[in-house]
């Protein structure tokens, strides 16, 4: 009879709330503010990747990660369940989608399926919700938009302009509601995002420090052949320098 | 003889135009060499631009319009917008391949037209999902050799729609005429940017 207790963690308290939700969504408010911003050209995806230690290899810790060609993803709160997220996320892409249409799906499509992995976790007994807040970013061929949405660990997900999750989310979407405008270009972008990031980085504000991609325009020189009409993916992530030339020009 | 192919007969055809495109069938059921009815419609429209015909054993051919159909809804409820003609020719593909080891016994034709711009695709596939594109016709059903001969000796690019129509009704008229499991009337669809044209071909009934 061990499977009696093996009930879903997450039931309902007499006040209507699913506490174990509302724990998961502190989880994310203890997490390194993340900022994502959309404009009409690009969607910029920035955080920063903390080392408490100096011994650390900081180089080889991504978070932001590369989904599909056109879509990368980011988040705030516990490091391993992104990575879980991410791997799910890269395969959903494939067999829900890019093996029975022969292309990769559009970002809400992308992001309803991560969202219902997530609300899942909120309804299946004997695990725990996602500890992570995402956010989504990316570019739809069909009607050739960017896009950028946040999921939460309920299975939530909205739509942003521009938006940031984890620690000073608060003070950052203050700030970003003063620095978004309509005629937004890429460049601004990356700069509005540093300098909302700025804000809440404790340690040195550098590019080996910060983690930064950007999904805009077809690299083609990123796809490993040429002679064809394919294009490029539109993810790419920032080098550090390349941040720190952008961090001079602040 | 026992052929699930040529069982129940029917042919289909797809051309290329200038800014358009035009889809037939005949309109034949029959048991082998026995005709059974003059009104079995092969073609099915997915959406405003894009058309399906499918030839091949008749219960397959129900079957197979129903599922396709049906997934085609369902994309249109979750994406909000139509399917492209190359993404239904995908999703048609990897339907078939799912049943690679016993597979539906049909021949599908997918004629459309792209959203954005209008451009003209049509393409084929064998009864397991292989994807034959093409540039001018495509044709499919128990009247192939004939259909190919007259498009052959018919077919030219660039023909605007009224042309086309004549091109792909005496195409098809005169390759069922000499199959005897195809015939038994035919119909034409011409699909352009902004409008599609339905038309019934009598034939004769022998």
């Amino acid at each position: 009879m061990a499977d009696r207790y093996s009930f879903s963690l997450t039931t309902f308290s007499p006040s209507g709330k699913l506490v174990q939700i509302e724990y998961a969504l502190n989880a994310v408010k203890q997490g390194v503010t993340t900022i994502g911003i959309k404009c009409d050209n690009g969607v910029v995806l920035a955080t920063e990747r903390k080392s408490n230690s100096t011994l650390i290899k900081n180089d080889t810790n991504t978070k932001v990660e590369y989904i599909t060609p056109n879509i990368g993803m980011t988040y705030s709160g516990m490091g391993p369940d992104f990575r879980v997220l991410v791997d799910k996320a890269r395969k959903l892409a494939q067999t829900n989608y890019k093996r029975i249409y022969n292309e990769y799906p559009p970002v809400k499509i992308m992001v309803q399926e991560i969202a219902k992995v997530m609300q899942e976790s909120t309804q299946s007994g004997g695990i725990r919700p996602f500890g992570v807040s995402l956010l989504v970013g990316g570019y739809d061929d069909h009607n050739e938009k960017f896009r950028l949405y946040q999921v939460d660990p309920s299975g939530s997900y909205f739509p942003w302009k521009a938006t940031a999750i984890g620690k000073t989310s608060n003070s950052a979407k203050t700030f970003l509601e003063k620095r978004w405008n309509e005629n937004l270009q890429l460049e601004d972008a990356i700069h509005v995002a540093l300098l909302a990031l700025k804000e809440s980085v404790d340690g040195e504000l550098i590019g080996e420090n910060l983690d930064i991609a950007v999904i805009s325009d077809p690299q083609d020189q990123l796809l490993g052949f040429k002679g064809t009409t394919i294009e490029g993916p539109r993810f790419r992530k920032l080098t550090a320098d390349e941040i720190n030339d952008t961090l001079d020009s602040l | 003889m026992s052929d699930p192919f040529s069982l129940n007969g029917g042919a289909a055809i797809a051309m290329i135009g200038k800014d358009c495109i035009a889809i037939a069938s005949d309109l034949r059921l029959g048991q082998q060499s026995l005709g059974v009815s003059n009104n079995f419609d092969k073609i099915v429209e997915i959406n405003s631009k894009n058309f399906l015909a499918l030839t091949g054993l008749a219960t397959d051919v129900l079957t197979l319009k129903e599922l396709i159909k049906f997934k085609t809804n369902l994309y249109k409820l979750r994406e909000e917008r139509d399917i492209e003609p190359s993404t239904l020719a995908n999703l048609i593909s990897s339907s078939l391949y799912e049943k690679r080891f016993g597979p539906w016994f049909i021949s599908p034709i997918v004629g459309g037209l792209s959203k954005k711009d209008n451009k003209p695709f049509i393409c084929g596939f064998d009864s397991i999902g292989c994807i034959d594109y093409s540039n001018d016709f495509i044709v499919s059903g128990t009247a192939t050799d004939q259909l190919y001969g007259m498009c052959e000796s018919l077919y030219e690019p660039n023909l605007n729609p009224e042309d086309l129509f004549e091109t792909i009704s005496q195409a098809l008229l005169n390759a069922v005429d000499r199959d005897a499991l195809s015939g038994w009337g035919a119909v034409v669809y011409i699909i352009t940017k902004d409008k599609i044209v339905k038309r019934v071909l009598k034939t004769r009934q022998d």
